[in-house]
């Protein structure tokens, strides 16, 4: 939360540089967005114009016909200036949009890439906020802000210009007012900005003592504390309403000060109109022109402002995008990867050392071989390193020392797709995305055909299942499948592994009770999926590890005991202890 | 927007400050409106000098000073609005996060299992600032609007009212094109944000499922996934941004057409000699006042909008009744208790919940006993000692402190005189001091160092930086979670409690350690009473009493020696505990 409360500056010039990049692709309608809005400009501009000569030319001589002439025309140019108004609203929108689409892709994209140690480190709610909330912000810049600022210059160009073309004296008398204008923008630019940031500031103070005193909400009663913790909060509350009636004060000054400069330019202008009738420069056309000018004019400049608002927080977003974009947490492909020719499923760890932190070593010289076609049962005692063991197979993370192979490659040597592409995972935890039953078990991998699917949920025994369900297959499985049960979601998952039909078999046997019934399912599920292929489970059920071809304990981040499951009992090690203290229960039932 | 009569109370608090804001608002109003009244004076000036070839320049300098004089005026006003009716809106929004927050301090532990932080900071933070919103600008502009409508509109047609009814002719199509283009941005921004919720939760779920994608490599699949969804929330964003830009073209047309109205039909009434230049001015000047309050309409009633869905939000949270309170039945006499606890027939079931937490309990403990709860997770022994300080309230049955129901004892007495320690720790973001001192009025170092003696964190102060002082959370240090539950149980003693409560409070603490503190906390609880839950056999053989629950029910009591005997969970546990140690050493 802190890195996204700090606001920097409104500019950065090496962050805008890259923004701007984002642009390129569409710089042919980012040039035309320009050329429409110096159109749009100058036939605002001219608006005042026209007042003048129907006042001057045709009211003052009489001339009905010319005055309808000019209407007809004022309301012709009205027109043209709409449609293209209309146009380069929505090409700059449009700009700004797939600018946007693009950088919100590339972000992704890039998050796709980062390695399971960046996801370890990294909450997700931060990481959603980078390619929702910060890409929306530079939106905001893209779309309103950076055309916005060419329009209004051009504007201002064009407003100076009548005037001049009308009277350059009274040019000079309507904007000697600028310079204070200009002192009085940039002084409370300068003032907001400091309340703003410590309104901000408190803000962020409320939050924190928020979040902090809700979540111990049930400390504060159990001591009898909510009075004082109230007292502490309507301090940070105070400070807050206080820093925010600053900035209303700064507020309250501008707005009325800006009208007042417009009002002593228009002063002027009627002082200098007075002091010059004769002298044929001002004429009642050319005053009213030049006050429609003077209204015209502030806009922009009063604007500025809010557009400072939104470049500060574009630029704090856009730092924060390119700081994840400039993290590489990768797990780095090989240059000449190996493809594997044939693929069997042997695996086989070569004295593998880890931590998931330096020095710290999770598993300390661990070898085991296992036979293609082979089950392999894992056991160990809470933070033996099981489940390091699977992490470090599907390469999420890098060893320090030793060798992984499978089929004889190390499988540094082999692409990260290919190598996975091996692999079917069942984790402990069922992890199901909003989508259907079907795309659950696909994943989206269109080889897996609609019969593959069936095939594999019939196989599993969950098919009964799926046909009660009104849309079957097509039923809808709600954010993490809300709607099932533990067992479901874990047959689910089964027939998810099934379908990808895998060499290798990764299995994190869930421990979480289920009825006796799904349990037997379960079992029969596993017996299924474990058949004709290399597996390698972590297990919890007596079932599988008796059903295994050979036992692997594991304790202390090393590999302890090795064989079957009598082999071992007889040994009266470590397995024989982990057996009466993990497994022995499941024997009476 | 009828929730929205419920800051009627609030708005009371300031009623003088608000009317004299409003009347801020009517006096720079008369002062903006009289502006192009002079202006067009001043035209007319010019025309009559030029006529006769005199020139009276005071006339043109008064006219000028006039002018600035009332921007002075009106200003000066305008400044006033804000110093007023929007300082009350900050300070109304002050009043409203201070009750907010006074009332969810009252509501009982079960209110929030069900409600997430997340919502309550929403509430308290982006809805309370909607309704403010409506406080101050949902005031300010509306009375602006109005008045700025009425005056314009009335000196218009004093000054010509043929002409005024004229140039009104597109000005209902204005509203009308603000409504109509107003439904139709409503309703494809509901669509663009519910394309955006879409991508939202895609990402959430990627992201949450990284494993799984990337075990089963389908990061390219994923990609072009949230493509799809990306482009979809571009394509609305581009539907929006299609209205959106017809907006203003078109208001700017429609004021436009009556812009040009009053300049050819003005125009040939001043050709005519019916009209002076002057109030062809001056009515121009007035239509374009107008064009600010037609938009400001449509803008004004969005903020209504959104501040009436966030008050009815607070509405509901300020309706949610603490359940747990002092009543009528509360007998206020009573000053103290006693460490004597019965559990009559109590029988506990969870909101929501099936089955019940806790079925037909009966205990009896004396003062100066202590009390051992243990059981398999879910077992219901949190929610045991839970009813005692009312985080609940029992379903069923009574508990009794010193003869007497614990709701007849004033809330405030009950939980002063219990000590807590929590399953999960927390501390604050305070000091260690502050920390252990949490809830008490008086600060004495020497009784804080003790409290910190019996529970062993004092021999890690020399780690810290400042030792009592070190400040602890996300900006000081991060403590281990066996140095969290050290001083979540120095918290606890230093009130002196009459019941001390520790859940799993010693879980983190290594078994040495824990030694040490069992046998400080034996003698200071020695004329109180103790209820110690554990999952180590450790922790609770040397208590008085030893209670196994199991499904909600006593399942097993007695003493360590005689549980043993019983060949039951708890002879279990006792072996695998062993069977652990010994694996431990391998």
């Amino acid at each position: 939360m802190q890195q996204d409360e700090i606001l920097g500056k409104a500019y950065d010039s090496a962050l805008m540089k890259r923004l701007i990049k984002y642009l390129a692709p569409y710089k042919m309608q980012v040039a035309f967005g320009i050329l429409l809005s110096v159109v749009v400009s100058l036939l605002e501009a001219v608006r005042p114009y026209f007042t003048k000569i129907a006042v001057d030319e045709n009211i003052k001589n009489g001339d009905a016909e010319g005055l309808l002439k000019t209407t007809l025309l004022f309301f012709a140019v009205m027109m043209i200036r709409g449609v293209v108004q209309f146009f380069n609203a929505y090409l700059t929108q449009w700009v700004g949009q797939k600018a946007i689409f693009d950088l919100r892709m590339k972000i992704f994209e890039h998050l796709q890439k980062l390695s399971i140690r960046f996801y370890d480190t990294n909450p997700i709610g931060r990481l959603i906020t980078r390619v929702t909330n910060d890409v929306e912000v530079l939106n905001e810049m893209f779309s309103s802000g950076i055309v916005m600022v060419f329009s209004d210059i051009f504007l201002i160009i064009g407003i100076i210009w009548f005037m001049v073309s009308m009277s350059w004296q009274l040019t000079l008398v309507s904007l000697s007012v600028l310079p204070f204008l200009f002192y009085g923008t940039f002084l409370f630019r300068r003032k907001v900005r400091d309340t703003y940031r410590e309104v901000r500031l408190q803000i962020a103070k409320i939050n924190t003592f928020m979040q902090e005193h809700i979540s111990g909400m049930i400390i504060d009663q159990i001591f009898v504390r909510e009075k004082k913790s109230f007292e502490q909060f309507k301090e940070h509350n105070a400070n807050h309403r206080d820093a925010n009636i600053r900035t209303i004060f700064y507020y309250a000054l501008f707005y009325p000060a800006v009208d007042l400069i417009g009002a002593v330019s228009i002063g002027l202008i009627i002082w200098y109109s007075g002091a010059n009738i004769f002298g044929g420069a001002v004429t009642v056309g050319t005053l009213m022109a030049f006050i429609q000018f003077n209204e015209m004019f502030w806009r922009p400049i009063r604007d500025l402002s809010e557009k400072y608002n939104i470049m500060q927080s574009a630029m704090a977003s856009s730092e924060r995008i390119f700081t994840l974009l400039d993290n590489e947490t990768f797990i780095n492909e090989t240059e000449n990867p190996h493809k594997p020719s044939k693929t069997l499923g042997e695996i086989e760890f070569r004295n593998v050392w880890f931590g998931y932190t330096e020095n710290n070593f999770v598993l300390k010289n661990v070898s085991f071989k296992i036979s293609a076609g082979k089950t392999v049962a894992i056991v160990g005692h809470t933070g033996a390193g099981k489940t390091t063991i699977i992490n470090l197979l599907l390469r999420f993370y890098e060893i320090q020392k030793g060798e992984i192979l499978i089929d004889g490659i190390n499988i540094k040597d082999i692409s990260q797709e290919d190598l996975r592409k091996y692999f079917s995972l069942v984790s402990q935890e069922v992890f199901l995305f909003s989508g259907t039953i079907a795309s659950n078990i696909t994943l989206g991998n269109k080889n897996i055909s609609n019969e593959k699917v069936i095939e594999s949920a019939k196989y599993i025994g969950i098919d009964n299942f799926i046909e009660q369900l009104p849309k079957k297959y097509n039923e809808e499985v709600k954010e993490r499948g809300a709607t099932l049960s533990v067992g479901q979601k874990q047959l689910i998952s089964f027939t998810r592994a099934l379908a990808f039909d895998p060499k290798i078999l990764i299995l994190d046997e869930a421990t979480s009770s289920v009825d006796t019934k799904t349990e037997q399912l379960i079992q029969h599920a596993i017996e299924k999926l474990l058949s004709h292929r290399t597996s390698i489970v972590i297990a919890h059920r007596l079932s599988t590890i008796r059903k295994a071809d050979s036992i692997i304990v594991m304790h202390k981040g090393e590999v302890r005991e090795n064989g079957t499951h009598q082999e071992l009992l007889k040994q009266n090690g470590i397995y024989s202890k982990l057996y009466q203290l993990q497994f022995k229960e499941q024997e009476a039932v | 927007m009828k929730s929205l009569l419920k800051l009627i109370p609030y708005l009371k608090r300031y009623k003088k400050t608000l009317a004299f804001g409003v009347l801020t608002v009517i006096l720079s109003n008369l002062f903006y409106i009289l502006m192009p009244h002079y202006i067009g004076k001043v035209m007319d000036e010019i025309v009559l000098s030029a006529k006769n070839k005199i020139v009276d320049k005071t006339i043109f300098i008064n006219y000028a000073m006039l002018i600035v004089g009332f921007a002075v005026a009106g200003g000066y006003m305008t400044y006033l609005t804000r110093q007023t009716i929007i300082v009350v809106s900050r300070k109304i929004e002050f009043d409203l996060r201070n009750d907010f927050l006074e009332h969810i301090q009252k509501l009982p532990m079960s209110f929030f299992q069900h409600t997430s932080t997340g919502d309550l900071m929403a509430r308290a933070t982006n809805d309370i600032a909607s309704v403010r919103n409506v406080l101050g600008p949902g005031i300010m502009y509306p009375v602006d609007t109005l008045l700025t409508l009425i005056f314009a509109l009335g000196i218009m047609l004093t000054k010509d009212w043929s002409l005024t009814l004229y140039s009104l002719i597109p000005l209902p199509l204005v509203s009308i094109a603000v409504f109509r283009i107003g439904k139709s941005i409503h309703k494809k921004y509901t669509q663009r944000q519910e394309q955006f919720s879409q991508l939202t939760t895609a990402a959430q779920e990627n992201f949450s499922g990284i494993r799984i994608i990337k075990a089963f490599a389908r990061e390219k699949f994923e990609i072009g996934q949230f493509k799809n969804l990306s482009l979809k929330y571009m394509n609305k964003n581009l539907e929006l941004a299609k209205i959106q830009s017809l907006m203003w073209p078109l208001m700017f047309l429609l004021v436009g057409i009556s812009l040009l109205i009053v300049i050819y039909f003005g125009g040939l009434k001043v050709i005519r000699g019916e009209i002076t230049i002057g109030t062809l001015s001056a009515l121009i000047s007035y239509l374009l006042m107008l064009i600010w309050p037609m938009i400001a309409i449509g803008w004004v009633t969005n903020i209504l909008q959104q501040g009436a869905a966030s008050m009815q939000r607070l509405i509901n949270n300020f309706e949610t009744i603490p359940e747990i309170r002092d009543t009528e039945k509360t007998d206020k006499s009573i000053k103290s208790i006693s460490g004597k606890i019965e559990f009559k027939n109590v029988s506990f079931t969870h909101l929501n919940a099936v089955k019940p937490s806790l079925k037909n309990i009966n205990l009896q403990i004396s003062e100066g006993v202590t009390v051992a709860i243990i059981g398999p997770t879910g077992s219901g022994k949190s929610t045991l000692v839970n009813l005692i300080p009312r985080l609940f309230d029992s379903s069923e049955g009574e508990i009794l402190i010193n003869g007497k129901n614990i709701k007849e004892i004033p809330l405030e007495i009950l939980r002063k005189n219990i000590g807590y320690v929590t399953q999960e720790t927390f501390l604050f973001s305070e000091t260690i001091k502050e920390n252990i001192n949490y809830g008490l009025d008086f600060l004495d170092i020497e009784l804080i160092k003790e409290a910190a003696e019996i529970s062993q964190i004092s021999k890690d102060m020399a780690d810290f930086p400042q030792d009592y002082e070190t400040l602890i959370g996300e900006r000081g240090i991060t403590l281990s979670g066996g140095q969290k539950q050290r001083t979540s149980i120095a918290r606890a003693i230093l009130r002196k409690p009459k019941i001390l409560i520790l859940d799993d409070a010693l879980s983190s603490v290594d078994t040495e350690t824990e030694e040490a503190i069992l046998v400080r906390l034996k003698i200071l609880m020695r004329e109180r009473t103790s209820l110690i839950i554990s999952h180590r056999v450790s922790t609770v053989k040397d208590a008085d009493i030893i209670i196994v629950l199991k499904d909600g029910e006593i399942f097993e009591r007695g003493t360590h020696k005689e549980l043993i005997l019983q060949n039951g969970y708890y002879t279990d546990l006792y072996n695998k505990q062993l069977l652990e140690k010994e694996l431990e050493s391998l």
